[in-house]
């Protein structure tokens, strides 16, 4: 299995990563991606941009083992994680995942699953940026839930 | 990481900007948990009692996440920060 993380504060670019996932395995039948983006309202309205850090060195290493994860439980032959750190604006790509397998469902699968484990195991924390100030944003009960809903 | 007779300490987010602290560097005891740490900063009063007054802190040992009972040892690195919100 093939795998890529990337921890960075460039944007990237969603083509660029799918013509990466795509190659040239022809055991790959479905590509399944996911890209989050910066919102205007969250534990407050009127967001005006975000402010992201991270603990350089534990986060790939957490988000590398949550690939492993999804791939001893579905079949992942390759799978791909850029998360920016640093300012962000409104509308701005913050996370992308893709998974390729040989067929959907197991795509689906381990997306969504890298996706709602790194939300509550990797070291990120998003800081919203408002007119009137600046808060840390909370860990949802919905956002555990998810993830835990994934243990066997 | 710490040297072979320190223990690096290290805070992120809310924490690292509530302590006005990013990390701190102490000399290493035998026979100390992550937890212990956690108790010790937080009797030194003003903003580091939040450590020790039931907001959920999250624990990680050499960058991996380790639980208030995880033993140190010299030269290991032990972050505490709040829960993890990215995505």
């Amino acid at each position: 299995m093939d795998y890529s993380v990337s921890v960075q504060q460039e944007d990237f670019d969603v083509s660029t990563e799918y013509q990466a996932l795509r190659g040239s395995d022809a055991g790959t039948g479905a590509i399944a991606t996911f890209t989050g983006l910066v919102r205007d309202s969250g534990d407050l309205q009127g967001v005006t941009g975000l402010f992201l850090e991270h603990y350089p060195g534990m986060t790939e290493r957490v988000i590398e083992d949550l690939i492993e994860q999804a791939a001893e439980r579905w079949d992942v032959r390759k799978a791909r994680v850029v998360h920016r750190v640093g300012q962000l604006a409104l509308c701005d790509q913050i996370v992308f995942v893709g998974v390729c397998s040989a067929h959907r469902a197991d795509a689906f699968a381990a997306c969504a699953f890298i996706m709602d484990a790194l939300k509550t195991s990797a070291p990120f924390w998003k800081k919203e940026i408002t007119e009137s100030g600046e808060h840390w944003v909370e860990q949802k009960d919905a956002d555990l839930a998810r993830s835990q809903s994934w243990e066997l | 990481m710490g040297n072979e007779n320190t223990v690096i300490v290290r805070f992120f987010a809310r924490l690292r900007e509530e302590l006005e602290t990013d990390s701190l560097t102490l000399p290493a005891r035998s026979d100390t948990t992550a937890g212990q740490v956690l108790s010790d900063l937080a009797a030194k009063g003003g903003p580091w009692a939040q450590l020790d007054e039931g907001q959920p802190v999250m624990i990680a040992v050499n960058q991996v996440m380790a639980r208030p009972e995880t033993r140190l040892k010299a030269g290991d690195e032990v972050a505490f920060f709040p829960p993890v919100t990215g995505g």
